[in-house]
């Protein structure tokens, strides 16, 4: 199993930890992970992205040029990142604030509406968590248990109390993702 | 030979049996000594670090009968930091000139004693780069003739004596700081009451101790050593003060 | 046997946790980025209050070396970190280091230059890393860590080697490998040195407080009498000998049946290991000859391939400096090329496989 992953939004819509908490999952079932963010004066307030991998063995290049899978939210990283995704690859984009959808017709594509759900719960801390269950839901590349534990290893401790509303957001997502 | 009991005098037990490599008249020779003597008075020869500058006191190493570092130029009190923070029972200082504390260590002299380290700084102004052959120093006096100020130190070219000390005593990391020379044997005596406290207060935890000598160099200054004294006396003392400027 | 633990972590983290770790002593550092996380760490973790390890933000890069010179010399395990224009900053002290025979660890976390430049990865101080910096005839052993484990490996290996050869050791990293997390194993906690052991093991030159009894230990790099100086000079150069004989490491991938060689090192061998898989998938026999240790270079492993060969390319990202050392390696015996990415532009694996093509005339 390798799976390359990029995750890309906006700064603050948690993509960077929602990438961590994905890479500890991978490490809890034994996986090799690597996690690359974009850094520097681009993540303030601008975009902000981070490629993830997991694979069962050595992983040669933590950059790569196209990947299984694209988690997009915002209009930037679709333009930016719908032309990376591998021919029958998979595209997962949350609508909010998208004006020119993805076009391709060689990949799957899917939709998550995590903004709109993150508000209904009155919790925007939840939206990172909701898009990852849409992601689990359709590549169920780790196990729930093990984002659990995961989520333990990468939340200090006085964020433990957390985790059970995480756990629901993931859920949530999983119940919402449609294809496109 | 000298029966003990007629002894009066003997050369400092810290102090090597090397020449000293110092021209005739200059004060370095006196407060190497001091330094010995108060090293050797206090005991403490085998807990004392030393760090040399470069300059005219870069072979201080040659002379005092301690372990020893040798710095870059200015950078003595960064190591000072790091030996005394690594090793706080030992007593550490640094021995320094006007070039390389005054000039191309200020950031160095500013922060450690800004900080507040445990060490001894004694600092040698006599007003002229020795070593590289008499070029001015920021010391150098409004008017003084340098091998880099021929006509005399000219304010619009380069500015004004730095009252380094002066600013070192308004840093709240310092607790004492002070201006002493070696002269005349009241002076010597004063200077190495001074380096003694220094050395004290250096295991007190009470910050950095900063002693200024000012000294004579007659071979930059040109001069005999008896007329560089009185030069000394009637030029260097009016723009910096002898005593104490902070001790507490 | 129990299982082992691993931790997610960024090459920066793993630097200071490793250095704690591994019973250091203290870290002197001024912040830079990218690798400011290795003192942010640092002051999160608090050693003080547990090893008893000394944690300091310096006022300059300058003070940094200088305090690392101070320390190093009473025999502590100490180090500093920094990037490219910072590492400049230190060019000064490094030099006196490796002149008074000092051991300490330097991290360089790489940015693309010159001058300001980027805060973007760069492998453009290569130079300066292995060839000197600072002035005159020295060396340091350079240690270039390609994943976030030897990040954490290389720390402990980085002081071993300091204080077996009483020389400043540098860990050439850069913005990816720092800024990048990975699964790590953290290597077992060692105290730090005691002073009885610290004069055990280096009681012949430590700067600590002299005894009555014995000649006086001086840490310096001034020698004005010239013979003096030159035979010292002559006893760097066995010391050097001595390291590139025992210390020399490199890796090999799929090099046993390569006939095109790419030789990389850090992160351009992590991109290029990549670029041998989808060569491989092509039927091209490409293997990846990753230098471990820089100085001393692996020269002789690059010599023992070369008969297999028909071309060798140098990936680095920067205009070309590594690729030197390739040549002198091969010695004109077969066509050396070099393909690099500048400015703080990461080249993918594609563009590589790209450029191999293009060498070996299959496009």
């Amino acid at each position: 199993m390798k799976e390359e992953i990029i995750i890309a939004g906006f700064g603050g819509q948690g993509v960077l930890s929602m990438g961590k908490i994905l890479a500890y999952s991978g490490i809890m079932q034994d996986q090799e992970v690597t996690w690359m963010p974009s850094y520097g004066p681009e993540m303030r307030g601008g975009t902000a992205n981070v490629t993830v991998i997991l694979s069962d063995d050595r992983i040669s290049s933590p950059i790569v040029n196209v990947f299984d899978t694209a988690i997009i939210l915002n209009q930037q990283s679709l333009d930016k990142f719908e032309n990376a995704v591998k021919p029958n690859g998979v595209l997962i984009y949350d609508p909010n604030g998208i004006t020119h959808p993805p076009k391709r017709k060689d990949i799957k594509i899917y939709i998550i509406e995590a903004a709109e759900e993150a508000a209904r719960l009155k919790n925007a801390k939840t939206f990172n968590m909701i898009v990852l269950g849409g992601f689990l839901k359709v590549k169920p590349i780790v196990k729930m248990e093990n984002v659990i534990a995961g989520l333990k290893k990468s939340l200090p401790e006085r964020h433990h109390h957390l985790i059970p509303m995480n756990e629901q957001a993931i859920t949530r997502g999983m119940e919402i993702i449609k294809e496109s | 030979m000298i029966k003990p009991e007629n002894l009066v005098y003997s050369r400092t037990k810290v102090l090597t049996d090397n020449i000293m490599h110092y021209c005739p008249g200059c004060s370095h020779g006196t407060v190497h000594k001091l330094i010995a003597e108060v090293i050797d008075e206090m005991g403490i020869q085998d807990k004392t670090i030393g760090v040399s500058p470069v300059g005219c006191g870069v072979f201080a190493y040659n002379y005092i009968d301690i372990d020893w570092l040798e710095a870059a130029h200015g950078r003595a009190p960064a190591l000072a930091t790091a030996a005394k923070r690594l090793n706080p029972d030992k007593y550490v200082f640094t021995y320094q000139g006007d070039g390389d504390l005054a000039s191309i260590g200020t950031a160095e002299i500013m922060h450690a004693c800004n900080r507040g380290e445990n060490i001894v700084v004694i600092f040698i102004n006599n007003a002229i780069y020795g070593m590289t052959g008499g070029q001015m120093a920021p010391t150098t006096l409004i008017g003084q003739v340098t091998a880099t100020t021929p006509h005399g130190r000219n304010v619009e070219l380069n500015g004004y004596p730095l009252k380094i000390t002066e600013l070192i005593a308004q840093l709240p990391g310092t607790c004492y700081v002070t201006r002493q020379t070696v002269y005349n044997p009241l002076t010597v005596r004063k200077t190495k009451r001074a380096i003694r406290k220094a050395f004290e207060n250096s295991m007190l935890k009470k910050g950095t101790s900063f002693v200024e000598v000012v000294g004579t160099c007659s071979s930059g200054w040109k001069l005999t050593p008896v007329a560089a004294n009185q030069w000394m006396i009637d030029n260097m003392f009016p723009e910096y003060p002898l005593g104490d400027m902070k001790d507490k | 046997m129990e299982k082992a633990e691993y931790k997610l972590l960024k090459g920066n983290e793993v630097i200071a946790i490793a250095a704690i770790r591994c019973g250091c002593d203290g870290y002197f550092g001024y912040p830079i980025t990218p690798q400011s996380e290795v003192m942010e760490t640092l002051m999160e973790l608090k050693p003080w209050e547990t090893t008893g390890m000394v944690v300091l933000q310096a006022e300059s890069e300058v003070a940094s070396i200088n305090m690392l010179y101070g320390g190093a010399a009473t025999g502590k395990k100490v180090f500093t970190s920094s990037s490219s224009p910072g590492i400049s900053l230190m060019a000064e002290g490094l030099t006196y280091l490796a002149g008074a025979e000092i051991p300490c660890l330097i991290v360089n976390v790489v940015r693309g230059g010159p001058g300001l430049g980027t805060i973007q990865p760069a492998q453009s101080d290569y130079f300066q890393a292995t060839k000197g910096g600072g002035h005159g005839d020295y060396r340091l052993i350079v240690l270039a860590p390609s994943s976030v484990q030897e990040m954490n490996d290389f720390v402990d290996l980085g002081f071993e080697l300091a204080f077996k050869y009483r020389n400043p050791v540098m860990i050439l990293s850069d913005g990816m490998i720092g800024q990048m997390m990975e699964k790590v194993q953290l290597s077992p906690e060692k105290p730090r040195w005691t002073d009885e052991e610290i004069e055990t093991l280096y009681g012949s030159w430590i700067v600590k407080g002299k005894p009555a009894t014995r000649q006086r230990h001086v840490a310096t790099s001034l020698e004005l009498d010239s013979a003096k100086q030159e035979k010292f000079n002559y006893k760097l150069v066995a010391k050097y000998a001595e390291i590139a004989k025992n210390e020399t490491r490199c890796e090999k991938i799929l090099c046993d049946d390569a006939e095109y060689l790419i030789v990389a090192y850090g992160s351009s061998a992590r991109i290029s290991q990549k670029t041998v898989e989808l060569a491989r998938e092509k039927g091209i026999k490409l293997g990846l000859l990753r230098p471990i240790t820089l100085y001393p270079y692996p020269t002789q492993a690059i010599q023992e391939l070369l008969p297999q060969l028909k071309s060798v390319l140098a990936v680095e990202m920067s205009t070309g400096q590594m690729v030197e050392d390739v040549r002198l390696a091969v010695n004109g015996k077969i066509p050396v090329e070099h393909y690099g990415r500048v400015g703080g532009m990461i080249p993918t694996p594609e563009e590589v496989l790209n450029t191999v093509e293009n060498l070996i005339g299959r496009k």
